[in-house]
């Protein structure tokens, strides 16, 4: 049976955050007499992560994702409840499982800007007690699976953003941790560069079994790399549980737009029994419910001659844009 | 704690801090330029002082130059290790960059009082150096066991002092977020401490001991040199250095318990 790695429980967080009146005089009143307001933004929620697995966590933006991410590899003391990752409290923050984790955010950077990766590489070998030789295996081996060759020895004031994301993702690897969180780390970046990236992070891990949790607007990067997702709506879990259960059950029927020879035809297969959308001339689009679709197309292959046929899929953006705004989903 | 591991790791920080700092060389020469000129600017204005009279504060001119000999050593110190570093600590807490810190399996207030050096800062400690040299050889002071060790002693105090309250301040950066103005202050401060305590009203002398101890920074190592300083005042000094030193380390863990990341 495989363990868990992360395990919470009825964890909460508040922050005091302070408000501000618009105009001179709300100004003036701030800077003697700051409101302060105890705002909870992470409430009592529990889960559990396995080894190996990637979790996505979604929600909108301060829906609170980043805070879990942060009381999880404990850079943020919890309010209440109780976090243990690979058996430790985050928050003591011991060697052992420092050297276990890492974090990497698509908005922030750890290389040095004015010298080569290359340089932060090694600095970050020191500090993980690596020996020169073992660092320089491991640089040797991430920069092959990231595809970064001679890019390691340019300043990283002069690499492209794609160049500058593989790099952090190098240093922030160099120890060879279990558990990885990521903010957002395809942030800003190309198509191409995008694809590279969850490559990489498919391929690690396959060859490390590594845990990995994370978060990111881009649909693309939930839909390819994470089985399961947790939802985040205003603090709270809306959802959790595989991805691709929440997307039949958000998005339950396929629209099918056919061409048919003569409009005959087309009239002829809207009033056989099938939930029509529209039929202009000889097209006709007709809502199949997705338990019945293999069974719905195999019928109109056999009963009417087809001139051309296309399958609509619901694009995913808008059905994870659902996902972001509903409070409670029970599957 | 490995000291093998952070000897290791400062001698990475000392190569990456100096080659990012040798990337830009003409801010290097500039910097150069301002610690020459600040140092003349500073004996220039020393000499004013002492124009129309031959004591300030029971202090002759050849040894208030200690003085400034010891504070041009101890800027030179804080715009090498200091300043680079501990303005730095208001970076990490308001862009969140911290959390990186954090994350790395060595004590973080090593790591952010100890990663950036600015090379710039060594001419001023060569400078404050050669000072210190010409007066001893102007105020004819005898180089002996005793006043070699008590010189060292007190100018290591010092220099824990200054780290301390220069730590302690940009520490407060977690509750305040922006302390610019702060460290500002303190600077202006020690400059204070480029003339002799007892030049100023007792309670001036009063404050500057108590509050911010100034007077421990420079005059106590100045009146080592000049043979003054009496045994009270030097154990005071190592007493108030490892007061502050505790005090920053244990404000430093407490202040991390309310950080709470920069939004991303």
């Amino acid at each position: 049976m495989v363990k868990n790695v992360i395990e919470v429980r009825n964890l909460s967080k508040s922050f005091d955050i302070t408000s501000k009146e618009p105009g001179l005089k709300g100004t003036i009143k701030h800077f003697f007499r700051r409101k302060t307001k105890s705002s909870k933004v992470i409430k009592d929620i529990s889960f559990e992560i396995k080894e190996g697995e990637i979790v996505g966590f979604l929600g909108a933006n301060g829906a609170g994702k980043t805070t879990i991410l942060k009381m999880l590899c404990g850079l943020i003391y919890p309010s209440e409840g109780s976090i243990l990752v690979a058996g430790n409290l985050p928050f003591r923050r011991k060697e052992n499982f420092l050297k276990n984790i890492t974090l990497i955010m698509g908005q922030k950077q750890q290389l040095i800007w004015d010298l080569p990766p290359i340089e932060s590489f090694y600095l970050n070998a020191s500090i993980y007690d690596i020996d020169k030789l073992e660092a320089k295996r491991r640089i040797k081996k991430l920069s092959d699976m990231l595809e970064i060759d001679n890019e390691i020895f340019i300043p990283v004031r002069k690499l492209s953003l794609g160049q500058r994301m593989k790099s952090e993702l190098l240093a922030a690897l160099i120890h060879e941790p279990n558990i990885l969180f990521l903010d957002e780390p395809t942030l800003g970046l190309d198509v191409n560069a995008q694809r590279n990236l969850r490559k990489f992070l498919q391929k690690y891990n396959k060859e490390t079994n590594a845990t990995i949790c994370l978060t990111s607007h881009y649909m693309k990067d939930i839909t390819s790399l994470c089985k399961r997702v947790i939802c985040v709506h205003k603090g709270s879990i809306s959802y959790d549980g595989k991805l691709d259960i929440l997307l039949k059950r958000l998005s339950p029927v396929k629209e099918i737009s056919i061409v048919c020879h003569s409009k005959k035809d087309a009239i002829k297969l809207g009033k056989s029994g099938f939930s029509v959308k529209n039929q202009t001339n000889n097209e006709i689009t007709i809502i199949i419910e997705n338990n019945l679709f293999t069974s719905s197309l195999k019928a109109i292959l056999n009963k009417f001659d087809i001139k051309d046929l296309y399958i609509n899929e619901p694009p995913i953006d808008e059905i994870i844009g659902k996902i972001l705004i509903k409070k409670k989903y029970d599957i | 704690m490995n000291p093998r591991k952070y000897l290791k790791v400062y001698a990475k920080f000392l190569h990456t801090s100096l080659a990012s700092e040798l990337e830009y060389k003409t801010n290097i020469f500039i910097d150069l330029i301002t610690a020459i000129l600040s140092l003349i600017g500073s004996i220039f204005l020393l000499s004013i002082f002492f124009q129309n009279s031959l004591n300030i504060g029971g202090w002759k001119f050849e040894e208030a130059l200690i003085i400034q000999g010891i504070y041009t050593i101890l800027n030179g110190i804080t715009n090498t290790w200091f300043n680079p570093n501990l303005t730095e600590i208001v970076k990490h807490i308001r862009e969140g960059t911290l959390d990186f810190v954090l994350l790395k399996p060595i004590d973080s207030q090593f790591f952010i009082s100890s990663k950036k050096i600015n090379p710039s800062g060594f001419l001023e400690i060569i400078l404050g150096l050669c000072l210190l040299i010409l007066c001893i050889r102007i105020n004819q002071i005898n180089l002996n066991l005793s006043f070699l060790t008590l010189s060292f002693i007190t100018i290591i105090c010092s220099i824990c002092i200054l780290y301390s309250l220069w730590f302690f301040i940009s520490t407060t950066t977690i509750w305040f977020v922006k302390t610019w103005n702060a460290t500002e202050v303190l600077r202006s401060f020690l400059y204070i401490g480029r003339f002799p305590l007892n030049s100023f009203s007792f309670s001036l002398r009063i404050f500057f001991s108590v509050f911010i101890p100034i007077a421990f920074i420079t005059t106590i190592p100045s009146e080592v040199f000049l043979g003054l300083s009496q045994l009270w005042k030097i154990s005071l000094e190592v007493i108030v250095a490892i007061v502050f030193l505790t005090t920053s380390r244990k404000f430093w863990l407490f202040a991390l318990k309310f950080y709470t990341s920069a939004s991303s």
